[in-house]
């Protein structure tokens, strides 16, 4: 203890108190005080970076999210369009089947009901041409056998036999 | 590459400049006809001699072929306040003797140098006169502001702190990320911040104290260091610069202290009132005593012990060299002495680490602000922040 009492020198004290404080000032204003700030800095500017670049990773994801959200809007749209399209031209070759059964129906009809009536009228003509022929028929027959009188009797006797069959 | 070559021309330098130091080698025949040191006593002396400060900057001494004892180092300024007042001459007047036997008068007084310290002799007398324990009887000491190797040293490391540390502070100008040796330093600087600081003085308020903390941490570093090489520096081994050191801290963590912690110093809240007195002793004594003695004597008797450990191990290639022979011993005192280096090169860095890191507690036991209303908190959140772990932990 003597000896450390007697090694223990006063003036270094002094000396190195000073010299150390002059050393904290110096090193504080230039070298800690700089130091820091920067290191602080550049810090705060990664920790900015690193939340920039979360952020940004989950606007990503936001906007892949919408994309696929309308990606998929789009797809479903397609597909509802492209139904009502199969559905609007099932619909449309029904109708038109339909309507070309129905015009078809008509025009048949319209055709049968024609040639009904045609065939009436030519029945009718004929009918007429028919009585024509017979009558100027029958003129001439009449004309030639009326000429004597039993072939007129004989006649009357067979026209009445065929006007009763009519 | 440019870095490389630059600390190549500088550690050339230094050699030119150690060898070109013969030029100021004082050459003094020694009393001491055989002058190497080779007893045991002679190798005590000699390790006792080293673990204090000096006056001049020795490096080594050899004897010349004519017989003369050649002493290689360089003098240094030597700085008194006698009692005639401020007395300056270099250490070279006292021609290398350290047994009070030189007398040098300046300023009306004479003066001795004695195991390392100069003494001023009383007005008349001619020699110095020891008593039986070889104490100087007509001869006291004074104030000593000489540029002592431990003050070269301190010199030398604030100069090599300032510019390392303010040229990497000039590469934040430039650029985010600092090149060449400023990368080596630069995770030095955090780590002090975000081991040391932080976690002990709490993220509010590390920012004050980080400066001082800093400083501390690679002066001392450095110091031990330089305390490894043979320049022989023993500089965080005096008792003067460590107590400074721990007096420094002494003196941030009681002005920075705040009413809690005086509280809890004068009248500990939570205890009988009759204890709260004699708490309050032991609490002052803790404070102003023990926490700063407890500093200064742990690195000073860590480093001494270093390296009187080294240099007797080293010695080991004398005092064992008539059992195992020159060889033999030379070998265990080489293995034995690396080895230990080794370690004292990590005790070296723990010891600054130690120095820091306590200097940081107190600091931070100084301005932690306790949360004792736990109970009644309003807010009713209960934080444990890092004050309460570390008071329990301590």
């Amino acid at each position: 203890m003597e000896t450390l009492v007697n090694d223990f020198s006063p003036g270094l004290f002094v000396v190195q108190t000073i010299l150390l404080l002059g050393l904290i000032f110096l090193l504080v204003k230039f070298a800690w005080k700089p130091i820091l700030t920067s290191l602080n800095e550049r810090e705060e500017g990664i920790q900015g970076a690193l939340e920039a670049a979360e952020k940004a990773r989950k606007e990503m994801q936001n906007l892949q999210a919408d994309n696929d959200k309308l990606l998929k809007e789009a797809r479903a749209e397609r597909e509802t369009m492209l139904k009502e399209a199969r559905e609007i031209k099932d619909k449309m070759i029904a109708d038109s089947k339909e309507q070309a059964k129905v015009e078809g129906d008509k025009m048949l009809k319209q055709a049968q009901a024609a040639i009904e009536s045609e065939k009436k009228a030519a029945v009718a003509e004929i009918k007429n041409q028919v009585a024509e022929l017979s009558i100027e028929i029958a003129e001439k027959v009449l004309k030639e056998q009326l000429s004597n009188k039993e072939q007129q009797l004989k006649l009357v006797d067979s026209m009445l036999g065929d006007v009763k069959l009519n | 590459m440019k870095e490389v070559s630059r600390s190549v021309g500088t550690l050339l330098l230094l050699f030119t400049l150690c060898f070109s130091l013969q030029g100021f080698a004082s050459s003094e025949s020694d009393d001491k006809a055989e002058g190497a040191v080779s007893t045991k006593e002679e190798i005590d002396a000699y390790i006792q001699h080293h673990i204090k400060d000096a006056h001049d900057f020795h490096l080594f001494s050899y004897t010349a072929d004519s017989g003369e004892r050649k002493h290689v180092g360089f003098p240094l300024p030597v700085i008194l306040w006698s009692s005639n007042g401020l007395v300056t001459f270099m250490s070279s007047e006292f021609h290398h003797d350290d047994s009070g036997e030189v007398i040098v008068e300046k300023g009306g007084s004479s003066f001795v140098k004695l195991h390392g310290k100069i003494y001023e002799l009383e007005a008349g007398a001619s020699e110095v006169k020891f008593d039986e324990a070889h104490h100087a009887t007509n001869a006291s000491k004074m104030l000593d502001f000489s540029i002592t190797k431990s003050v070269l040293g301190i010199l030398l490391v604030g100069l090599l702190m300032l510019w390392a540390f303010s040229s990497l502070a000039r590469q934040y100008k430039t650029k985010k990320v600092p090149s060449g040796f400023g990368r080596v330093l630069e995770p030095l600087v955090i780590y002090v911040r975000d081991e040391i600081a932080k976690p002990n003085i709490g993220e509010k308020k590390y920012r004050k104290f980080t400066g001082y903390l800093l400083t501390v941490f690679f002066f001392i570093w450095i110091l031990n260091l330089l305390g490894l090489t043979p320049l022989g520096f023993n500089v965080t081994g005096q008792l003067a610069v460590t107590a400074a050191l721990a007096i420094f801290t002494l003196v941030i963590y009681t002005f920075s202290g705040n009413k809690d912690y005086y509280m809890h110093m004068l009248w500990m809240p939570g205890v009988p009132v009759l204890i709260r007195p004699v708490l309050a002793i032991i609490e002052l004594a803790g404070a102003f005593l023990i926490k700063p003695f407890s500093l200064l004597v742990r690195l000073f008797a860590n480093i001494s012990a270093g390296h009187i450990v080294v240099m007797s191990l080293i010695a080991i290639m004398f005092t064992l060299k008539n059992s195992l022979g020159v060889a033999g011993a030379t070998g265990l005192s080489l293995v034995l002495s690396f080895f230990i280096t080794l370690i004292e090169v990590l005790v070296a860095f723990l010891q600054a680490y130690i120095f820091t890191m306590l200097s940081a507690l107190f600091i931070g036991m100084a301005v932690a602000e306790h949360d004792h209303d736990h109970e009644h908190d309003t807010h009713g959140h209960e934080v444990s922040d890092a004050e309460d772990v570390r008071e329990n932990f301590i």
